[in-house]
């Protein structure tokens, strides 16, 4: 297989069942899931070689169900970035423009399904890391309600805040491999069956997710939140103000809202993100997996050297992380993001009472130029507007190519009330049917 | 913990040196390349000035309802020893090996 995008880390193929919901399918595993005997690098140099001894279980149900892996995805390193710039694999290319990027940080995974590589794919979303690459490339991209898919098997960045999730071409591929990963899993003990969550009215549809790809948005109410359009570029505004045009065309009411706490969402989750980030990235020490640097220092020195392989990237969000949970800080920091966190959470409830989804551009501007953003993080952390209130609220979202603008993909984001990832796929697959 | 505010032992000041980047350096075990604590200051400052919008949020009390997950503490089977130690740079008798302490 030509990889023309760089799309990919590892090629190598994990077969399927014989027979299975998925059989025939191709599927493209972000390389921050853990795949038995196929090396998971998480575009980073700290685990160049490393292989893990067991499967992530959303890998596991994949290939239980049929699907054939193809491949371990490229991504931004340990899935800290908007761009996939960061992996120290180099960048993946924009199937829809080679001189842009793909988004991040799952750009592999969108690339792939872009470029026609994998039918699916797998990514994880932190802070919008299915939604942008999903947006920026002109495919779907699901992160569902924290707690619906397994996290075993994924390296950890920021558990508080992040879900696999399936990246396709169609609503409805995606909402089926979701079918596939969702539910329990005995080891993930943040997993919750949907019908307990939320009572069996909610929750899964008769026929699966897959089935509520129907197009029918008839009496739908979707709020149109004006924070996550005001300094958005207004190419992506018009396109997605046609598309939700569309969505009233089709029997859907729209209503104007409010959701004042989205304006710290950003603040809120670099704080919360980067502190969990230093804690979790501690165990990259070189001692029981990944790289080991060659001095012969003490303890201490030698996890410094060690430590000093991670990109600029990955250190700049360990070391704002250290600071954010250090003493005079927390308080200051990450005590404060906690409360902008449920700001943003009962903020979106209070709209629930009124609005079945939530619908706005998925990502603020157009795919950046490879390089144009690289060495200005801040400017990057920005682009994360409109994905990050969803992370910090725990709700599922999906990104639905709402059309182009100066012949660029441009997605639009459609949230949902906690585990009601039914009606998202059902107001998503409108979009794409227009 | 360790006080990383300014000697004067006030946390008010957020203005962000090479020398605070090479502290927090050092409690976060990562040895930093030349050019990268200039660097890492002049964004940090930037980035912690855009942070400061945190301090209008409301105090809020949690309100979301929390479940615990129990399990039963039974062994099950895990990885092997061989498995387990597969990835180390460095192992001994079947454990693994790290640098010396001190």
């Amino acid at each position: 297989m030509s990889d023309e995008y760089d799309a990919f880390i590892t090629e190598e193929t994990i077969e399927g069942d014989d027979e299975g919901p998925l059989s025939g399918t191709t599927v493209a595993v972000k390389d921050n899931i853990s795949t038995a005997g196929v090396r998971t690098t998480c575009g980073s140099e700290m685990l160049a070689d490393y292989v893990p001894p067991y499967s992530a279980t959303a890998v596991e149900r994949l290939t239980d169900a049929g699907a054939t892996v193809v491949g371990k995805t490229n991504m931004d390193e340990f899935g800290m970035g908007t761009t996939t710039e960061t992996s120290a694999f180099g960048p993946t290319r924009n199937p829809a423009d080679p001189e842009r990027v793909p988004g991040g940080s799952s750009g592999g995974s969108a690339a792939a399904v872009a470029a026609g590589e994998a039918d699916v794919a797998l990514g994880s979303d932190t802070g919008g890391s299915v939604r942008c690459p999903a947006a920026f490339c002109g495919v779907v991209g699901i992160k569902p309600t924290y707690g619906l898919v397994s996290r075993y098997g994924l390296v950890a960045y920021a558990n508080s805040l992040e879900q696999i999730g399936p990246i396709a071409g169609t609503v409805e591929e995606a909402a089926e491999a979701l079918d596939v990963i969702a539910g329990p899993d005995p080891n993930d003990g943040t997993t919750r069956d949907p019908a307990e969550a939320v009572g069996a009215d909610a929750g899964v549809p008769e026929g699966g997710y897959a089935a509520a790809a129907d197009g029918d948005v008839d009496g739908l109410t979707v709020g149109v939140p004006t924070e996550l359009f005001e300094g958005a570029d207004e190419r992506v505004v018009e396109t997605v103000e046609a598309a939700i045009g569309d969505l009233e065309a089709r029997g859907a009411e729209t209503t104007e809202i409010s959701l004042p706490s989205v304006e710290h969402a950003v603040q809120a989750y670099y704080v919360i993100a980067t502190s969990e980030a230093s804690s979790n990235l501690a165990r990259f020490d070189g001692v029981r997996y990944g790289h080991r640097a060659e001095g012969d220092g003490n303890w201490n020195e030698s996890f410094a050297e060690t430590r000093e392989a991670f990109g600029a990237e990955v250190k700049r969000r360990i070391l704002l992380g250290t600071y954010a949970l250090s003493a005079g800080y927390h308080d200051k920091y990450y005590a404060k993001a906690q409360d902008a966190r449920e700001w943003v959470r009962q903020d979106f409830e209070d709209a629930f009472a009124d609005v079945d989804v939530i619908a706005s551009p998925t990502m603020p501007v157009l795919p950046f130029e490879l390089g144009e953003s690289l060495d200005d993080p801040l400017r990057m952390y920005l682009a994360d507007a409109n994905t990050t209130p969803v992370n910090l609220a725990n709700l599922p979202a999906i990104s639905v190519p709402a059309g182009e603008a100066d012949g660029l993909p441009v997605g639009l984001q459609i949230v949902g009330p906690k585990f009601d990832e039914a009606t998202v796929i059902r107001a998503a697959s409108a979009v794409e049917d227009r | 913990m360790t006080e990383t505010s300014d000697s004067d032992g006030s946390n008010g000041g957020d203005r962000v040196d090479a020398a605070e980047v090479e502290h927090v350096a050092e409690l976060a075990r990562v040895r930093l390349e030349e050019g990268e604590t200039e660097a890492f200051a002049d964004q940090f400052a930037e980035i912690l000035e855009y942070f400061e919008a945190l301090d209008e949020v409301p105090d809020l009390e949690r309100e979301e309802d929390l479940v615990n997950v129990m399990r039963a503490d039974e062994i099950e089977s895990g990885l092997t020893q061989a498995e387990a130690l597969s990835n180390a740079a460095e192992t001994e008798d079947g454990f693994f090996k790290g640098p010396k302490v001190s």
